[in-house]
């Protein structure tokens, strides 16, 4: 088998010279009865490369991938171009096949990364700190609810401005009902934090000044969830936010039929030690030479136990290191002109659509992303559109959120305009 | 500490040639920052009106570099890391195995990487049928045959598996009078944060002389709390690289007060094709594929932790579940899910690299490993044990488990010789874990290290071993000497943290 390293003669030196007959001798141990001396039965034995590309690629064969047709799903999972540069990089043996930096003599290009992650994330967020990544824009979310509740004690409840996504909704649902906390139906004094999503499910951009009045008047901490992080290239950092959360997969990443994602975690420095998640910061060597490593480690659970602020150890590394990666590439100038190139091609086929009759365009305004109404059940629309082998916008009653990017062409909208046309008159 | 920072900041280039051969520096980007260099090229865009109903930004302050910039920064910053692609990498509980790129290959393949969550499910059979695949491989394997590929990484699946138990609880109305779950002293620090999560009050097994779970003890506290009990998290085989013996009687005393057996699967490449957890009388456990199952571990991740549980478990298993249905795939919610740990469907790309690595190795192939990883171990353990304390006697498992008790008293600590293999140029093993070991050391060889390399491991050990005897061991105290940096200061880290480059600017 060729990822084992010992060969058999290789196995009966070593056990010569431990002076053990049988490998089974080991597992003196284990319940005889339940140590198994042959392979399970009912399961296939080793391939060769032939074998197991020829089984995937079979698989792989039986899904429609994005940019195979017109496409125009969104809904926390954004579809961009990435850089050949960004996969060339991540794929190298250091960066992939590394563990966490625990030793940092030996880790300082890992840690370099994830302090320019921190920073990036930082200046997007308009936030003083971040940490070096969580699982995904979700749970991100759901980590942040449970820091504000440590902030404001004896605050259970946490109010949702409007139309947050309904996956980041669920799963804050999970582990609010975990903590014996919920959602409040409307803001009140009760809650330790306001949830609003910029721009939220919708597409639509919600006015943050006002959410934060509403968070002075009620005491309780604001949360922004940005789930397209190449919004903000074009839209205002959320800096009168105390937390920013969101997904960042949009750079770097990809889709992956919706993991690995990246989730980002950033607030007020004054909350770093509520903060959950592994955080790098800046020190010196015995050599006074600038260094990076682990730090504040005593909120984490392999230090603090059943204390800790999260019980997350493994994050999401080398997705962070795609997105940092990214994002050096585009720059400054890059990542506004990415944004901007995004918002052309969502005003774009905003009017387009406008002219397709049947339809009524939602959103006030928008970034990339936005909704219309139909006159009919819009999963049956999306239906039709694949017949015209078009990926339409996510359906939600008679509702169609359409997300377009720097991929999407001209023609890929007036196909789907045609398409509309065809089946809404 | 800021001001020194600030000054090695910004010092400016020193033009005085510098001995360093290969060994480059890179400054961080922003210090590279010129105006008006880009790392892509985009295609101009005429004025039109925004609809963003705001301002756009102006200064975001990212900096501004050309792609052989950013490509040589991140070249010369992979050049100050070490990796398994380099060398041994003995970390115990980690299992850095060889990360075939076969599957990374796999998963690169446009029908598994470009797809959407929110697809048609119509048109992502194929990556429900390889979920679906996946779910068979790991419950047959485990013979706890329901499984869910939701978690997000090993602590997520200690979350959901701890879910499934206190919602099975819930259903029968006893989760406001089951509280306690009991934990051993030696496991990871993520499953009593995780039992801490689910609202559970944690009571401590402690581990007996030979490193293992104490019976009696443990069976003290299932006659003190007894129906009080949720459940009990245990790591098997141990962090002290034992296989707890008492497994099954355990088992039956947990189960006998209505509680169930969470196994945490970290150790599980010790025994994957040769124990199956169910006849162990497990209930619930999860999987590290990016231990076990050889997903890369990235630098930190991302990871990939299902569970799989007892088939009357199912219906509490987190959404969304595949299932088959006649000739379709489907994921949908099982009747009592205890809910959604993670947006849309789980690490997906590391389900492909998983079941990448399992179909090459086959049922028979999976067996070696285990029986490789735990004979190289044993040899670890048997040619070390001259050397180094050994505080648990026995066969260990996938990893043994030494300490400095020999070296402490000339001085020399678990600290140094790790950082002094550092400088022999191998990867140290897992130090001062577990607790329950003063100043341990635990070393995991996996399966893909050669006799050959082992040895020479063995023989590095034995040389710090002698040193330190022999007194020559107080230049430990220094080293490593030849890597990037020299030992960190992580006390003054913490002390005024820097994470941003804005703060080093400031």
């Amino acid at each position: 088998m060729r990822y084992l390293a010992l060969t058999k003669s290789d196995r009966d030196a070593m056990l010569k010279e431990i002076g053990v007959l049988d490998v089974n001798q080991f597992y003196q141990d284990v319940d005889q009865d339940s140590l198994l001396k042959k392979p399970i039965a009912n399961l296939d034995f080793h391939k060769g490369e032939i074998e197991v590309e020829r089984h995937m690629q079979n698989l792989a064969s039986k899904n429609i991938s994005a940019s195979s047709r017109p496409f125009f799903l969104g809904a926390g999972c954004y579809k961009h171009h990435i850089p050949a540069t960004v996969d060339h990089l991540i794929q190298r043996s250091e960066f992939l096949t590394s563990y966490t930096p625990y030793q940092p003599e030996i880790s300082q290009g890992t840690l370099a990364t994830i302090f320019q992650f921190q920073s990036i994330i930082t200046l997007l967020t308009g936030m003083e700190v971040s940490n070096a990544s969580m699982y995904d824009g979700a749970t991100s979310l759901a980590e942040a609810c449970l820091m504000a509740m440590r902030i404001k004690k004896n605050k259970k409840k946490i109010a949702i401005h409007s139309n947050l996504h309904p996956d980041y909704r669920e799963v804050t649902n999970t582990f609010l009902n975990l903590a014996d906390a919920n959602f409040a139906d409307e803001a009140n004094q009760d809650c330790a934090a306001i949830i609003v999503q910029y721009p939220n499910f919708y597409g639509e951009i919600p006015n943050l000044d006002d959410v934060r009045k509403k968070c002075d008047e009620l005491g309780c901490l604001m949360i922004v969830v940005v789930n397209e992080i190449v919004a903000l290239g074009l839209l205002q950092a959320p800096k009168m936010a105390d937390i920013v959360v969101g997904e960042a997969s949009s750079l770097g990443v990809g889709l992956n039929f919706g993991g690995p994602l990246l989730g980002f975690f950033a607030c007020k420095k004054e909350f770093i030690r509520q903060m959950p998640g592994r955080i790098c910061g800046a020190t010196v060597d015995n050599d006074n030479k600038m260094g990076y490593v682990l730090t504040l480690n005593a909120r984490e659970q392999h230090i603090r136990r059943d204390k800790a602020t999260s019980n997350i150890c493994s994050n999401q590394g080398l997705c962070a290191t795609a997105f940092t990666i990214h994002a050096s590439l585009l720059g400054e100038n890059g990542l506004k002109k990415l944004a901007l190139i995004n918002h052309k091609k969502a005003c774009d086929l905003n009017d387009k659509l406008k002219k397709v009759s049947g339809i009524k365009i939602v959103n006030q305004n928008f970034f990339n992303e936005f909704t219309v109404e139909l006159d009919r059940d819009a999963k049956l629309v999306s239906q039709e559109l694949q017949k015209d082998n078009i990926t339409g916008g996510l359906a939600q009653g008679n509702k169609m959120i359409f997300a377009v990017s720097e991929l999407t062409s001209k023609d890929d909208m007036n196909q789907l305009c045609k398409s509309l046309n065809r089946i809404l008159n | 500490m800021k001001s020194q920072l600030k000054e090695e900041f910004e010092n400016n280039m020193d033009f005085t040639p510098k001995q360093i051969g290969l060994n480059q520096e890179t400054d961080l980007l922003i210090k590279q920052s010129h105006k008006g260099a880009c790392g892509v090229d985009l295609p101009e865009v005429e004025s039109f009106q925004l609809k963003i109903g705001q301002n756009p930004r102006s200064e975001i302050g990212l900096a501004e570099v050309n792609e052989p910039q950013v490509i040589r920064h991140f070249v010369r910053l992979s050049n100050q890391n070490y990796s398994i692609d380099a060398g041994f990498y003995p970390l115990g509980s980690c299992t850095m195995k060889h990360n075939p790129r076969l599957n990374e290959k796999m998963a690169r393949i446009a029908g598994f990487a470009d797809i959407h969550p929110l697809q048609d499910q119509s048109t992502t059979q194929g990556a429900l049928e390889l979920m679906y695949q996946l779910q068979i491989w790991l419950g047959t394997l485990t013979g706890l045959t329901s499984v869910s590929l939701s978690p997000a990484a090993g602590a997520q699946g200690e979350l959901a598996g701890m879910m499934v138990i206190k919602k099975a609880h819930e259903v029968k109305g006893e989760a406001d009078s089951r509280k306690i779950v009991l934990i051993p002293d030696s496991a990871h620090g993520t499953n009593p944060a995780t039992a801490a999560i689910c609202g559970f009050e944690i009571k401590v097994i402690p581990t007996n002389q030979e490193g293992l779970i104490d019976f009696d003890a443990f069976k003290n506290l299932i006659t003190e709390y007894g129906t009080k009990i949720a459940g009990t998290m245990i790591t098997n085989p141990n962090t002290c690289g034992r296989f707890e013996k008492d497994i099954k009687k355990i088992a039956d005393l947990i189960h006998q007060v209505g509680a169930y057996f969470y196994c945490d699967g970290a150790n599980y490449n010790a025994i994957v094709g040769k124990v199956r957890p169910a006849d162990l009388g497990v209930d619930v456990m999860h999987f590290n594929l990016h231990k076990t199952f050889s997903t890369p571990h990235g630098g930190g991740g991302p990871g990939s932790g299902p569970i799989a549980v007892r088939p009357e478990l199912e219906e509490f298993l987190p959404s969304p579940h595949v299932r088959k249905n006649g000739d379709i795939y489907e994921f949908y919610t099982p009747k009592n899910s205890c809910g959604k740990v993670k947006g849309f469907n789980g690490q997906f790309g590391m389900h492909v690299r998983a079941l990448s690595y399992i179909l090459s190795h086959g049922a028979d192939g999976l067996q070696q490993v285990a029986q490789d990883a735990v004979l190289s171990a044993n040899y670890i353990l048997y040619k070390l044990k001259d050397y180094y304390h050994v505080p648990f006697k026995g066969f260990c498992m996938h990893e043994c488990l030494l300490n400095d008790k020999n070296q402490k008293e000339k001085g020399v600590t678990t600290l140094d010789i790790a950082k002094s293999l550092i400088e022999y140029g191998i990867h140290p093993m897992t130090v001062f874990f577990p607790l329950v070991v003063q100043n341990a050391m635990l070393i995991e060889p996996t399966e893909t290290e050669t006799k050959k390399d082992i040895d020479k491991f063995i023989n590095i050990m034995i040389y710090i071993a002698k040193e330190i005897k022999s007194g020559n061991g107080d230049r430990f105290h220094n080293f490593p000497l030849s890597t990037p940096r020299k030992r960190l200061d992580e006390v003054k880290a913490a002390k005024n943290p820097v994470i941003t480059w804005s703060e080093l600017n400031n």
